[in-house]
């Protein structure tokens, strides 16, 4: 206590420990730009979204949105009164939204009657979606289980970037691809009229699902400790069971993230499906119909649509329920990884 | 004799690790392999139930007899052979999953077993490996939650579910306190009676403790080996004294 009290701070002489003013500035500067990043993703992101509910928002807003002419009286003077009075004089009344949207099967935006009926949409994007995944989970599972454990590393080394490279074909290409090869291919196999359909776009997603779920699943495999291995080799198991009952499960957090990676790619890919799959908007009966995907109806009509009419916001209304899709499947696998990622801690 | 090796050499590739290595131990004892880091006593080791199998470019030559059976005979069973001749690693290496399903893994390799008798296997198996009595109440949790030593001794029960009649173990006490070896060290005396083992040890106390007889290994050669009492109080060869007085190693 008496030292305490004894001591007097030297104000008069400058305290060598001060100082670094320079390096202070420079790390605040350097946080500061980290959180300009960080906040401009995230703005962009939240930019997004709102863009997408609020023009998504316009289509559920009843009929004032089209039962007033999108017209200014500059642009009603270029039509001659006859072209005026063959447009109907009031707009056909827009089916009520909500069941209808998603639980209506007919899509047909310009007919005499507008129907905006979403659900054979979301069924051809799950089938296309699912039926590749279920070609590319266990070729690509496969395939990185025996990268990882029954190739000689030289091939290894030669063949895990060939599959990466998959990776970057374009996919107008591989939609092309399906066009002139995989689709007669199967219409030929299955006897159909056309090879244009649901399992051509499913057969090519997979090509392009492959490299990811490849790639990660083997990450995931190698990246299990050797000691798991060694101590199922020495208990008697052979590698098969060894694959299957230890590394598998302990690589799961990572196989389900390449899994679900290889989906979101599937589901949000559009020129593929849009050039191999046929583009009916009926709702499909089989694997071996016609159909257009939530993407690629987006892609086809958006371009031809008025900017701000009824069937315009309908199609931010399809993008609004692909997001929800997609966010469906991002979330699941994050539960997914928690939930096995919990049970390894 | 239980394990005989005659003139057992390995190359990994081009390096010899192994000469000419005679050694041969009897049921039901415990054999000590000492010597230095880098002399082959766990390359030896690994000969026993072929782990080295599973390293690239590896060639064993010479005999390695287990109950006089050659067990490097082209057509060896490598899988039946593990199942009789179990192994502990160094460090504790557990599955990532529960203390019962870790126990059972063996046992659910082969055809189905009945629930009842894979709760008593496992029980018993637990029991001799000394930590039944510290996890009765937790078997579903996973083992990863287990101390160091227990995570030890539950890779030793893991190894004993299958009843195998030779145990292998690899260091097992080197990354443990002194307690948790001594649990170990205690244990194995106990286990003597059920099975052949056989310990690489850096310690020479343990070996000294727990060994029936010692082998002492330098640069890949067998140097000694005698009744563990005879070889730490009179070794023939001055090497082996050089390095039980800790001059080297």
């Amino acid at each position: 206590m008496e030292g305490a009290s004894t001591y007097v701070h030297p104000v008069t002489t400058r305290n060598p420990l001060t100082g670094g003013g320079v390096r202070r500035a420079r790390e605040a500067a350097i946080r500061g730009a980290f959180t300009l990043a960080a906040l401009v993703s995230v703005g962009v992101l939240v930019g997004i979204f709102a863009v997408l509910f609020l023009q998504a928002r316009e289509s559920f807003g009843g009929n004032e949105g089209i039962a007033q002419s999108t017209l200014t009286p500059e642009q009603r003077a270029l039509f001659t009164d006859v072209e005026f009075a063959a447009l109907p004089a009031v707009p056909p009344p827009a089916p009520s939204v909500g069941r209808d949207f998603l639980g209506g099967t007919n899509w047909n935006p310009t007919g005499a009657t507008a129907y905006y009926g979403v659900l054979p949409m979301v069924v051809s994007t799950l089938m296309v979606t699912l039926c590749a995944l279920a070609l590319a989970a266990p070729l690509g599972i496969g395939a990185a289980a025996w990268l990882a454990y029954v190739a000689p590393p030289r091939a290894r080394e030669v063949i895990k970037p060939i599959i990466e490279v998959l990776a970057a074909i374009p996919s107008v290409v591989l939609g092309f691809v399906g066009i002139v090869v995989v689709g007669p291919a199967l219409a030929h196999g299955f006897g159909l009229q056309s090879g244009l359909s649901a399992a051509n776009g499913a057969l090519l997603l997979a090509v392009m699902a492959l490299p990811t779920i490849v790639s990660i699943t083997e990450d995931a495999l190698t990246a299990v400790p050797r000691d798991y291995v060694q101590a199922s080799l020495a208990l008697g198991a052979d590698r098969w069971q060894t694959l299957v009952r230890v590394v598998l499960p302990a690589a799961q957090s990572g196989v389900v993230a390449a899994l679900m990676l290889g989906m979101g790619r599937a589901i949000g890919e559009t020129m593929t499906v849009l050039m191999a799959c046929g583009n009916a908007t009926a709702m499909p009966g089989s694997i071996f119909d016609p159909v257009r995907t939530l993407t690629a109806t987006i892609a086809i009509e958006l371009g031809e649509t008025d900017v701000g009419s009824r069937h315009f916001h309908m199609l931010f209304a399809v993008g609004l329920v692909l997001f929800c899709m997609t966010f469906a499947v991002n979330l699941a696998s994050e539960i997914a990884m928690r939930k096995s990622g919990g049970s390894r801690a | 004799m239980k394990i005989q090796s005659k003139k057992l050499e390995v190359w990994y590739g081009n390096k010899q690790a192994l000469h000419a290595v005679d050694l041969a131990m009897q049921e039901h004892t415990i054999t000590a392999l000492i010597g230095p880091s880098g002399c082959g006593k766990s390359t030896y080791l690994r000969c026993l139930n072929r782990m080295n199998d599973t390293i690239e470019g590896v060639v064993v030559k010479g005999g390695l007899l287990l109950d006089g059976y050659d067990v490097y005979e082209p057509g060896v069973d490598v899988v039946a052979l593990r199942r009789r001749v179990g192994m502990v690693f160094q460090k504790a290496n557990p599955f990532p999953k529960s203390i019962f399903d870790n126990v059972a893994f063996g046992l659910r390799l082969g055809p189905r077993i009945p629930k009842t008798e894979l709760d008593g296997r496992v029980e018993q198996a637990l029991t001799r490996a000394a930590l039944w009595e510290e996890v009765r109440d937790r078997l579903t949790g996973s083992a990863l939650g287990l101390s160091g030593g227990q995570q030890q001794r539950l890779c030793i029960a893991r190894a004993l579910a299958v009843e195998p009649e030779v145990l292998l173990m690899d260091e097992p006490t080197s990354a443990l306190d002194p307690i948790a070896t001594a649990k170990i060290e205690e244990l194995l005396h106990g286990l003597a009676d059920r099975y052949t083992i056989v310990i690489v040890t850096h310690n020479m106390q343990q070996a000294a403790r727990v060994s029936d007889q010692t082998a002492f290994f330098f640069m890949g050669q067998l140097i000694e080996v005698a009744p563990t009492d005879d070889l730490f109080t009179h070794p023939t060869v001055k090497k082996t004294e050089e390095y039980i007085t800790g001059r080297f190693g």
